[in-house]
């Protein structure tokens, strides 16, 4: 059953959609259990993005990565993908918008059968777009927020971004699909939330999705600029509270707190290879948005494969399925069934080691690493910043990247 | 959480989709973030919540294709939690 929380961002992991599409959990012990069906497609159509967001979860080697899937091969994905029980669709990127096929993967994917879920900044979209998108069979459009820095202020400031905004919220109200927004939460903006609440009700927004970074791709290299300390943690929350208190029914928000916070690892999309299947750019299939970062998963193509044996043949696709991958605490730990040892891309970039637990739970004996970072930002932020060195997702950087060097400021 | 009336008419919520899937041999409520998966009895009465029939229609359908009588209080309670959840919406 579903949490209830809206994610599915391409920012953010989702995870409760995973965990509302998942079956019964798998029992203690088992190997390799057959897999059920990709449940939740998410198709990242390019990578290509008029933004340059600090917190984007895109792999930093992007200027690295081929050609685009063009149309045909994209849609016999969604072909594929259907028959073997795929039902909720993401389409997300990158900007999706900058795809002038959009519409027609749109209405491809529609008369599969699929649920679709656009998930956008809102630069690109026009009322034609927004019309053919809608005769094509777009189901769902969650708006999401970019920039942290340049974009929020102009947001915060009623100027050029609120004023797309707004124009992108009218459509998607005249176009009678809940207006849904989302924004990415971090150390530079967390004090802004009344602000960003009172903005998005401004636009009209039925459902706000506060959600706090997570350290993947670009918000890994950044992690010690935006990580958000305790109390800027604590103070946020309270003044979501008393803004939902005000506001009533009309607008729900929901509060995801950075997992940095808990101790106790998410569910990572139910475990890998258990009902997510996500497809770059360039066609490379993944059990989950960041799985591209782990060594020595040899991540399967569809172009030169089917998504049947993507799902359940090749190796990287059951690498993490059932619990025979886990180390110690978790291969004795009676919560493994439920939390599957947490995020396998958070344990590798922590620990260096994609076998660990995720060093968020505090059975981990890496937790201090988690609990260190939580401290410099603690200190980080009492000491005021003087100096950001945020690194802008953008071609120049990720080429940078590429080539081993720093991706400068 | 009150009794829905008997003559309310329940339809699928604005935004929800409704579907038989076959991979998973069940009714599934689609929404944005994820899915829930019915099982048999729940999807019997979802499908038929169209917004034209009655919730009192509704049971009579029930109970007319499983030849059971007495579901009305089993089917209002369901309507009911369905709509706290915003599964389902009433029409006028």
């Amino acid at each position: 059953m579903s949490t209830g929380t809206p994610i599915g961002h391409a920012l953010s992991a989702p995870n409760a959609a995973a965990a509302a599409a998942a079956g019964a959990p798998i029992p203690a012990g088992a190997a390799r259990p057959q897999p059920g069906p990709p449940l939740w497609l998410l198709l990242e159509l390019t990578y290509r993005c008029p933004l340059h967001c600090v917190f984007c979860y895109n792999p930093t080697e992007f200027a690295r990565v081929a050609a685009e899937l063009p149309t045909a091969e994209w849609i016999r994905v969604l072909s594929e993908a259907r028959a073997l029980g795929a039902v909720q669709l993401g389409l997300s990127g990158g900007e999706p918008l900058v795809r002038d096929d959009l519409e027609t993967i749109v209405a491809a994917a529609h008369d599969l059968g699929y649920y679709i879920n656009l998930i956008t900044s809102g630069v690109g979209m026009t009322e034609a777009r927004i019309k053919a998108l809608k005769a094509a069979g777009l189901d769902h459009i969650q708006l999401s927020f970019q920039d942290s820095t340049r974009e929020m202020n102009d947001f915060l400031s009623s100027t050029r971004t609120f004023e797309l905004k707004s124009q992108v919220a009218a459509l998607i109200r005249a176009y009678d699909y809940p207006m849904v927004l989302n924004v990415v939460l971090h150390r530079l903006n967390i004090d802004h939330v009344g602000e960003i609440l009172a903005m998005a009700q401004a636009l009209g927004a039925q459902y706000v999705e506060l959600a706090n970074t997570q350290y993947y791709g670009w918000a890994w290299l950044n992690r010690e600029q935006l990580l958000p300390s305790r109390a800027q943690l604590e103070r946020a929350e309270a003044v979501t509270q008393r803004f939902r208190e005000r506001v009533g029914a009309r607008m729900q928000i929901y509060f995801v707190v950075p997992d940095y916070f808990e101790t106790r690892p998410k569910a990572c999309m139910s475990g890998l290879g258990s009902v997510f299947l996500a497809i770059a750019p360039d066609g490379t299939a993944m059990p989950c948005h960041a799985a591209r970062m782990l060594p020595g998963l040899d991540l399967p193509n569809v172009r030169h494969a089917g998504i049947r044996a993507i799902w359940y043949d090749s190796p990287a696709f059951n690498r993490f399925r059932g619990e025979s991958w886990m180390k110690e605490p978790c291969r004795s730990c009676p919560e493994r069934s439920r939390d599957f040892g947490g995020c396998r891309c958070q344990a590798y970039l922590l620990t260096g080691d994609a076998d660990n637990a995720d060093p968020v739970c505090d059975l981990s004996p890496h937790h201090g690493l988690v609990m260190a970072a939580v401290a410099r930002a603690e200190s980080a932020v009492a000491a005021a910043p003087r100096e950001r060195v945020l690194r802008f997702r953008d071609h120049r950087s990720s080429i940078k990247v590429v080539a081993g060097e720093p991706p400068g400021g | 959480m009150s009794e829905p009336d008997t003559k309310c008419r329940p339809a699928i919520a604005h935004g929800m989709r409704l579907q038989w899937e076959a991979a998973q041999e069940a009714h599934v409520l689609l929404y944005p973030e994820g899915m829930v998966k019915l099982n048999s009895s729940a999807g019997a009465i979802m499908s038929r919540c169209d917004g034209v029939r009655t919730l009192a229609d509704i049971v009579a359908d029930l109970e007319r294709t499983y030849g059971l009588t007495g579901l009305g209080a089993d089917v209002s309670a369901f309507v009911a939690l369905a709509l706290e959840k915003h599964w389902l919406e009433l029409r006028e």
